[in-house]
């Protein structure tokens, strides 16, 4: 079965991630990579409040209130998780030890800066962890509609909200594509399926190159 | 050993208007209730708090938001409690938004006595601004000052009558660095133990660091509301699937 829209980009999402990589998941699409990852492929997800081993929702009978997740909703733990203090979850995020994060965004640009937590006047919830993840974590993925409910490209020149990092993406996954972000740019590696080059140079705004080799996203 | 279990008007006696006050809650769900419930009852208005998010309107801190008590928030997270946006539009209530790892580092700075910390979130970002940049090995790094409070206001599971604390779970978060950056540390726990009971190696935050204790005397942990709707709307779809 090929996936299509947001399955897409998570199952995408998903094949970056190896057995055992300690990982920290956006609400949303970002979660959603946890369905589609391969065969033995277990990962360690954490939660900022201190949860090493994040598990799924548990059923309502066994809701805890010692057990909530960065949206104040029940979690549970995996067999083998752990609690820390909140300090040294920031820790992980900040000090490297985490392999991976998923993001989604509002915008992101060819530079790798990465606009997602506020639209003044508009959207203010506050940054949260993101702006730690940013600056701490090796592979920062972006998860995102390509564009805008207006048909507005999300992958720009040059980001113009407020931003949450800079030069730190190092992919971005669409339900059209998947670029890298490199020191010289993106490179288009990846083509949705039904999706040709000249369809990506229509409603990307950013600049990016295209691999010789350019694949098939799935 | 010195009783550190006081009564509820006892614990409110410290809390007054205008102070800065540090609350152990992100969204209400670990949060000494009944001593918001005594501040909201008391009247105590023109506070700064400090706490990782703004709670929710029915809960934890989100409740003095709600009120109109806070005067500025220093958070990371707003966006469960409303109140706390349209008060912000409105310049009723300042916020300062704090990376939440740099938050954590702020405190801890406060509560161990350093003078500082040189962190790499937040560079080129509005979080910068009018802070020193320092390069250092090859990469820029921004001087966060520390973070204290007059009186910090936490929820602990168990404690004893000396004022050892134990946490349950994930609710320790941030409560033991911010018993650490505190003058006045109150703690409302769900239970109480006799000296002894919590071993030296259960106790996550020492007798020494704790001023105040006081016993919940509802119940110990009740569900946040929000749960509660979507546990009846759950039990609502079982009961019509059957």
């Amino acid at each position: 079965m090929a996936y299509t829209g947001r399955e897409l980009i998570a199952s995408r999402c998903a094949k970056f991630f190896q057995d055992g990589d300690f990982v920290n998941l956006g609400i949303g699409v970002p979660l959603m990579c946890v369905n589609y990852l391969p065969e033995g492929v277990d990962l360690w997800l954490e939660a900022e409040i201190g949860i090493v081993g994040s598990g799924p929702t548990p059923r309502w009978q066994d809701w805890d209130i010692d057990l909530a997740d960065a949206g104040g909703q029940p979690t549970s733990i995996i067999p083998g998780g752990a609690v820390v203090p909140h300090d040294k979850s920031f820790g992980f995020i900040r000090g490297g030890h985490i392999d991976g994060t998923v993001l989604g965004t509002l915008q992101v640009d060819q530079e790798g800066d990465i606009a997602n937590w506020t639209i003044p006047g508009k959207l203010v919830p506050g940054m949260g962890g993101a702006m730690d993840l940013c600056a701490g974590v090796k592979k920062v993925i972006v998860a995102t509609d390509h564009c805008e409910k207006s048909g507005a490209s999300k992958i720009l020149k040059k980001c113009t909200l407020p931003l949450t990092g800079v030069k730190c993406v190092t992919d971005i996954v669409t339900e059209r594509c998947y670029f890298q972000v490199t020191p010289e740019g993106l490179v288009l590696k990846e083509l949705a399926p039904g999706y040709t080059v000249e369809d990506i140079r229509a409603c990307t705004e950013a600049d990016f190159t295209v691999d010789p080799n350019v694949g098939v996203m799935e | 050993m010195k009783n550190k279990v006081f009564s509820l008007d006892a614990v409110l006696e410290q809390i007054h208007d205008g102070q800065t006050i540090m609350f152990s809650d992100l969204h209400g769900e670990i949060s000494p209730e009944e001593i918001i419930t005594g501040m909201l009852e008391k009247g105590v208005k023109d506070l700064t708090a400090i706490a990782v998010a703004s709670g929710q309107p029915d809960m934890g801190v989100g409740r003095l938001v709600a009120d109109h008590r806070i005067k500025k928030f220093l958070t990371s997270h707003i966006g469960l409690n409303p109140m706390s946006r349209d008060q912000m539009f409105s310049g009723e209530m300042e916020v300062e938004f704090i990376p939440q790892g740099t938050f954590a580092e702020r405190i801890r700075a406060g509560g161990y006595g350093l003078g500082g910390v040189l962190t790499p979130t937040g560079v080129g970002t509005d979080v910068a601004k009018g802070k020193q940049v320092l390069h250092l090995n090859g990469r820029d790094y921004l001087l966060e000052m520390p973070i204290r409070a007059d009186v910090a206001l936490l929820k602990a599971t168990k404690a004893d009558k000396a004022g050892n604390l134990q946490f349950r779970l994930a609710s320790i978060c941030c409560q033991d660095y911010m018993a650490m950056a505190a003058d006045t540390v109150i703690v409302e726990v769900e239970e109480l133990v006799e000296i002894g009971e919590l071993g030296p190696d259960e106790i996550d935050v020492p007798a020494p660091i704790v001023d105040m204790i006081y016993v919940r005397q509802g119940e110990k942990r009740p569900l946040p509301n929000s749960w509660k709707r979507q546990i009846a709307k759950l039990q609502a779809k079982a009961e019509g699937g059957q």
